[in-house]
């Protein structure tokens, strides 16, 4: 599969994973092995003064060499905690990038589109990558680029919902109109909602629940990096036009009973 | 001397390095960053920077997240 670029960052794979919900990190790793990712974002936490000491740190058991680590701002609800939080992500060592959010309310953990301008702004000058996580909402998604975000990251549905892609006609008016990389991020819940995406054109997908909480989350990581393949794939070969009546497959002419 | 590190009260010697208030919770320090005052502390400064009375200080790492 071509790769692409967000920024100076090259992907193979246009399916970034979370980290997030797994029963154990032996299970996560082999979810991101199966789902063929080689990008996997993580969060940043205080460290646990009571609990670290028996504790196996995140980054002692990451494949640098593998897989980009995309550091978030998740959990902040202010531009200053975002701030904040990608600083402290790029003093940890894990380079320019970031996901950017900055949430604006935590029954819907949906994200306040004009904090998340005001922080790329801030960032991008500062030389970080942004990847802005945002509404499926054309206008900020503009703004976001136009404030420097190296990719916009519209959601399909609200984070850890599982409901799909909620307004695909939004996600098709952002992706035409965008000239940097279109990630949609969060509310994926199965592999259809993973094709459906990239079918749209995304030009890729970030998805953690979807794969953690399934039954089977190794399996799922597979049916997901399969759908964005199968996705991608059907993307450039370009749909067929839908028409309202049937059109037969088959030749009218020679019919036996003609 | 009395500071707030990751949210919680605590007392320290008088003279204590940032260097070594971070050994004292982590064993590897290339896992952690870390903010005095909202100010992040480079890891090449953690021995020379002093921790004083009052210092509000968060350490941070890696976790599981999406």
């Amino acid at each position: 599969m071509k790769s692409f670029s967000i920024g100076d960052h090259r992907f193979q794979s246009r399916l970034f994973v979370g980290s997030g919900k797994y029963a154990d990190y032996d299970q996560m790793l082999a979810a991101w092995d199966a789902s063929g990712t080689d990008c996997v974002t993580v969060a940043l936490r205080r460290v646990d003064l009571d609990h670290q000491a028996e504790k196996r740190n995140l980054l002692d058991v990451i494949d640098r060499e593998r897989y980009t680590i995309l550091p978030n701002t998740a959990g902040c609800y202010t531009e200053d905690d975002a701030l904040r939080t990608a600083r402290l992500a790029r003093e940890l060592g894990l380079g320019d990038l970031i996901k950017l959010e900055v949430i604006a309310d935590e029954q819907t953990l949906l994200p306040n589109a004009a904090a998340t301008v005001r922080a790329t702004d801030v960032l991008a000058k500062e030389g970080f990558t942004v990847l802005a996580y945002t509404n499926d909402d054309p206008v900020s998604a503009r703004q976001l680029e136009e404030a420097g975000a190296a990719a916009v990251m519209p959601l399909g549905a609200p984070i850890g919902s599982g409901l799909g892609i909620l307004n695909p006609t939004n996600i098709r008016i952002i992706l035409d109109r965008a000239n940097v990389p279109i990630v949609v991020d969060a509310g994926v819940g199965t592999a259809s909602d993973v094709a459906v995406a990239m079918e749209l054109g995304a030009d890729a997908v970030l998805l953690n629940t979807g794969i953690a909480m399934a039954d089977d989350p190794v399996l799922m990581a597979r049916a997901m990096g399969l759908a964005c393949e199968a996705g991608r794939a059907a993307y450039l070969a370009g749909r067929m036009k839908k028409r309202e009546y049937a059109s037969p497959s088959s030749p009218r002419a020679g019919r036996i009973h003609e | 001397m009395n500071i707030t590190l990751n949210g919680q009260e605590k007392s320290v010697e008088p003279g204590t390095k940032i260097g070594s208030l971070a050994d004292s919770v982590v064993s590897d320090r290339s896992r952690i960053a870390v903010e005095q005052n909202r100010v992040i502390v480079p890891r090449d400064d953690y021995d020379s920077v002093d921790v004083a009375d009052g210092d509000v200080i968060e350490i941070v790492t890696l976790v599981g997240g999406g």
